[in-house]
């Protein structure tokens, strides 16, 4: 298929960019990678009537150590997110994240920003920024702001970015000293999660000192499964976390789709969150 | 300049790949011609809808559009509908079927306007402009709700949704039923599947205003059956027109073995606007005006002994045709009737098959078409007998074998040549190291892990070699199944072949420049073959079922053999001793007991051309043709096994390894034949895992993109390990089979039989395609064996 008409700029500097989307009124939308944005224009589901193209913006690439937490610019690839050697500890999720996100051609095309833009609740990095606490920086007319990134997904594709602005990047701390894992099932290798749970855990020589899962897929945004976590808290052994991770149950019921049904989706999650908590711990007595 | 060097049965690299792979393919999207217009098509998004009224004005009037079109608009385009070439009884119900609906649309997809534009985009942009007025009526998707009582009707005109009922018998059933110790009866779906060629859909027909002459551009399987169909269709003489299928057509897997709606609709708009008019598929688009395959319920039951002898077997289908009937979409069912036995014996079989209408895509001949499902059945079948008789099922495939030998009668119906299945079992059986792996799924059992190992097996025979035209009239098939050849010397010694066959991906350009490098003597190297182009090659019956090698390679075969029968004529002419004083060895025949006394094929050539000295009633030229009709069908078969790896916590399957093991009689070209069954057991293990083709109850195609129809790619298979038995044909002259669709018929089975096998001992006995995750937790979870 071929994507409705549209027109295309390209901006040269983040002022330009901004000032191009404001004039481009609200089917304006910026263009990064490409690859969440324009395969839905090839169906002609997304018919932005002007794309501001913001890859040369090159002050919105790359990966910034600042000492207990990273900054990813937006226009960061997976592939260079998978290999950030700044991303340790708890951090270190972010880059198990990307290196699953896609196939190689999507890892070195698509950019960190515009998967968090698109708000997809089957992408995998808005359930990891979730689980670290990180926050999302963004750029509009009037400024530069920061949104948690629990307030930044607010619905199926839809984001607390207001028309007109740009995701710049994001903060993530880092956590050091925790571990973590990210449990993704799908069908084919290349597919969005039918259910993703992405884990950071504090084990101590007493068990889990504390613990974060976000899950990807369990509904229309990404989801922190908090019961779990809190039951979570104080465990050491593995029929402790099979019982924690039953509070998953808690949430609301998750979305049937042709993939799973509610039921089935519950019950992977359950099955995952004890295979990303075990592996996130690294204690192979808790893991089966 | 002859040589020694034996090509068939080598594996010479693929003439076709350098191209391939470095960009140079000519495919169809990249025709452009001076004035050409660009085809965009409405269709309707009901599955069931009576059309009240199209209005094309705002279309028409948008930039760059040239016409738009409703379906009543073009009525009197038609000399005929859309053509059904396989009436398979007497009372078949044939629905008319025209190119764009006229008053009812009947599946989601159904064309109901076109708008012609000077650029793909305008007439896309503009085919949204067209407004159509629907009543929208109920639809019926599912094969068994469509002949249930009350259900809506596809085809107001039919009392119901029954097209045929096709019935066959063998043998005393009844009674074999009646002795029987032991009667397995087991239901199974066949899933809808898409076929996914990597080349969509394209046509461009090029008129000739002033002559009436047309030549159409498309990528089908069948140029030479479209070119007399598309004559009927739209009532042009066969003799102007011209049917091109691009040197490259980027696979079909049977969804290009039809004559389409937009072939007939571009040479119609051609016809009317005076300009080449050209059409391309979209992927999505494609997923609803191309052709589905499968999509059948089907009850098998098995008679057999306490022993696991098998007595008889009954067969009832269900076939959905989908809302009209493609070209040969009734006989499908047909292919697999004679299979349903497999290669087992038994005293007496009946089958029935009913083509049943629903407001879903026509399907019609998808890889393996009939046969796939047919073996599906039987090796799924035999395992419940395996497990009701508690005999292992490698040994009740063993003690159930037909016997070894040639034209081997099965209850099926046929008698089968070159039947040998026991050692290609005994093959499969060494290289997985069966007793080794039982003793490793033990283990597993006893560990009581949540990753448990399974084995699943399938011993197929099948139909190939398409076909004994005399046969194919008894099944009521409206042509016949010969194919030609033409090989013919040029005068630098060069040989080109004329084949009737249509290739689009299997490589018939290599294995046609192996047989006829080898019977003329000249390198491969020296070898063109032409096909495709009904200017260059005036006969053919193309190519499909798994035909080309064993009728129209066997006829270049043939023609070869032609070839140097002449050349011995004026070889014996020019060497001035009989013919029969000759000795021909790769390419240069030479006086017998004078071996210095030669005349090369080169040389031959070359003095046949210049003609300045032949045998008296001999004329110039070196060349020859054959049509040649096979006086039976091909059958292969193997045995081909999967083991899987189940996750019983989330139910996820992973394929460990998967052993094919066939037997297409002696092979051309060793890489083809790998790369052929690779590419079966690849779609049959993607209908066994993946993929799965799903409607709404209102006739909308669910799966409508890549995104959720389920093509794997190569990261979800392990490497295929593939060997072979060599039990030549003894049906033509070369005892070549036919490769083409073995994998995909070989495959399904083995894969769900292997799941079943790894979860047998938590109770579970049957995981329906595509054994999706969730699919195989419920089945763990209906048996009462999982921990969930």
């Amino acid at each position: 298929m071929i994507p409705a008409s549209f027109d295309y700029e390209r901006a040269s500097s983040l002022d330009e960019a901004l000032s191009l989307l404001a004039a481009g009124g609200e089917d304006a939308r910026p263009l990064a990678g490409g690859h969440s944005l324009l395969p839905l224009m090839r169906l002609r589901l997304a018919r932005p009537s002007l794309l501001v193209d913001i890859g040369g913006l090159d002050e919105l690439r790359g990966v910034h150590d600042d000492g207990d937490s990273v900054t990813i610019g937006a226009l960061t690839t997976h592939h260079e997110v998978a290999g950030a050697a700044a991303l340790t500890g708890g951090s270190g999720l972010i880059a198990k994240v990307a290196g699953g996100i896609g196939d190689p051609q999507v890892r070195h095309r698509g950019t960190l920003g515009g998967s968090v833009a698109h708000a997809d609740p089957a992408s995998d990095l808005p359930a990891a920024l979730l689980a670290l606490d990180a926050e999302v920086t963004l750029a509009g007319p009037g400024g530069t702001r920061s949104v948690a990134a629990a307030d930044f997904f607010i619905g199926p594709f839809m984001s607390a970015a207001d028309d007109g602005e740009i995701v710049t990047g994001v903060r993530v701390p880092k956590q050091e000293g925790w571990g973590s894992a990210y449990q993704k099932f799908q069908r084919r290798a290349q597919d969005w999660a039918i259910v993703g749970v992405a884990a950071v855990v504090n084990w101590t020589d007493s068990g889990i000192a504390g613990a974060a899962i976000g899950l990807t897929n369990m509904g229309g945004t990404p989801l922190r499964a908090r019961a779990v976590e809190a039951a979570l808290t104080g465990t050491s052994e593995k029929a402790q976390i099979l019982e924690a991770v039953s509070k998953v149950s808690e949430l609301e019921t998750p979305p049937a789709d042709e993939n799973a049904s509610s039921e089935y989706r519950l019950h992977l999650a359950q099955v995952l969150i004890a295979r990303a908590v075990a592996e996130a711990a690294g204690c192979p007595g808790m893991q089966r | 300049m002859a040589t020694a060097e034996k090509y068939v049965g080598g594996g010479v690299p693929r003439k076709e790949d350098p191209k391939l792979i470095t960009g140079q393919g000519q495919f169809l999207e990249g025709l452009t011609l001076p004035g050409m217009l660009h085809a965009a098509l409405v269709r309707s998004p009901h599955g069931s809808a009576r059309i009240n009224s199209v209005d094309v004005s705002a279309a028409a009037a948008a930039e760059g559009v040239v016409a738009a079109y409703s379906g009543a608009d073009l009525a009197d385009e038609w000399a005929a509908g859309l053509p059904m070439a396989w009436p398979v009884t007497d009372d078949i119900r044939i629905p008319d079927h025209w190119p764009v609906a006229q008053d009812v649309a009947r599946y989601v997809g159904d064309a109901v306007a076109v708008v012609v534009a000077t650029s793909r985009n305008a007439a896309l942009d503009a085919a949204e402009l067209v407004e159509v007025d629907y009543d929208v009526l109920e639809a019926v998707v599912d094969v068994e709700a469509a002949v249930a009582d009350g259900a809506p009707r596809v085809h107001e005109s039919f009392d119901d949704n029954k097209s045929y009922t096709w019935a066959l018998t063998n043998g005393e059933v009844d009674e074999a039923f009646a002795k029987a110790d032991v009667v397995v009866k087991e239901r199974y779906t066949q899933p809808r599947l898409i076929p996914n060629a990597m080349e969509p859909r394209a046509v461009v027909a090029q008129p000739v205003p002033s002559t009436g002459d047309f030549t159409v551009w498309s990528t089908t399987q069948i140029p030479h059956v479209a070119k007399v169909l598309f004559a009927l269709t739209l009532g042009i003489p066969e003799s102007q027109i011209r049917v091109i299928a691009p040197s490259d057509v980027g696979g079909g897997f049977g969804s290009k073995l039809n004559v389409y709606a937009e072939e007939a609709l571009c040479i119609a708009l051609a016809r009317r606007l005076g300009k080449p008019v050209k059409w391309v598929a979209g992927r999505s688009e494609g997923y609803l005006a191309t052709i589905h395959g499968r999509d059948q319920v089907q009850e098998i039951e098995i008679a057999a002994t306490s022993d696991g002898d098998i007595l008889g077997y009954r067969v009832h289908i269900l076939a959905a045709m989908g809302a009209y009937l493609q070209l040969v979409a009734p006989g499908v069912p047909l292919l697999g009737a004679f299979l349903y036995c497999g290669c087992y014996g038994g005293e007496a079989y009946h089958f029935e098959c009913t083509g049943v209408f629903t407001n879903t895509t026509p399907t019609d001949a998808y890889r393996g078409a009939g046969r796939p499902e047919a073996t599906y059945a039987i090796e799924r079948a035999i395992d419940s007998l395996a497990r009701e008789v508690g005999v292992d099922p490698a040994e009740i495939r063993r003690r159930n074998f037909l016997p070894a030998g040639d034209m081997v009668q099965s209850p099926g119906g046929l008698a089968f040549d070159s039947a040998d299945y026991e050692p290609a079992l005994d093959r499969a059986l060494e290289l997985l190291d069966y007793d080794g792996f039982r003793g490793d799924q033990a283990e597993r059992r006893e560990g009581g892990g949540s990753r448990q190992i399974g084995v699943g097996f399938s011993s197929y025979v099948e139909i190939c070699g398409l076909a004994p035209s005399q046969v194919l009239a008894s099944l009521k098939y409206a042509a016949g199944g010969w194919d030609a050849a033409t090989v013919r010397m040029l005068p630098t010694g060069k040989a080109e072949v004329v084949t009737g066959s249509s290739p689009h991906g299997q490589g018939h350009v290599t294995s046609w420049s192996q047989i006829a490098a080898d019977a003329l003597g000249i390198p491969y190297e020296d070898v063109t073959v032409l096909h495709g182009d009904t200017h260059v090659a005036p006969h053919g019956m193309n190519t499909y079922g798994s035909r080309s090698l064993a009728v129209a390679g066997v006829a270049v075969h043939n023609a070869c053999d032609r070839v140097v029968d002449k050349a011995r004529g004026l070889a014996a002419h020019l060497l001035e001793v009989a013919p029969e004083d000759l000795e021909y060895e790769a390419g240069t025949f030479s006086v017998k007991g004078v071996p210095d006394r030669t005349k090369s094929m080169p040389e031959l050539a070359f003095a046949a051309w210049t003609a300045h000295s032949l045998p008296e009633d001999s004329e110039p030229g070196l060349e020859a043709s054959c049509v040649y009709d096979p006086p039976n069908f091909t059958f292969p078969f193997g045995t081909h096994v999967a083991v899987v790896e189940v996750d019983t916590e989330t139910g996820a399957v992973d394929l460990v390894r998967y052993i094919a093991v066939d037997d297409c009689g002696p092979v051309i070209n060793p890489v083809i034949v790998d790369g052929q069954v690779h590419g079966g057991v690849a779609q049959g293990i993607a209908a066994a895992l993946y993929e799965e083709a799903t409607y709404a109850e209102d006739g909308t195609l669910e799966t409508s993109s890549m995104v959720n129809y389920l093509v794997p790619s190569a990261a979800e298979f392990p490497s295929f390990e593939t060997d072979r038995t060599v039990t030549p044909s003894t049906s033509n002259p070369m005892g070549v089979k036919g490769i083409g669709e073995a994998g995909t018929i070989g495959s399904a089975p083995a894969v769900i039989n292997a799941i079943v096998d790894a979860l047998s001992h938590l109770g579970v006995t049957d995981v329906p395609m595509p054994a999706s995750p969730e699919r195989v937790w419920r089945a763990i979870q209906a048996a009462n064996g999982g921990e969930a």
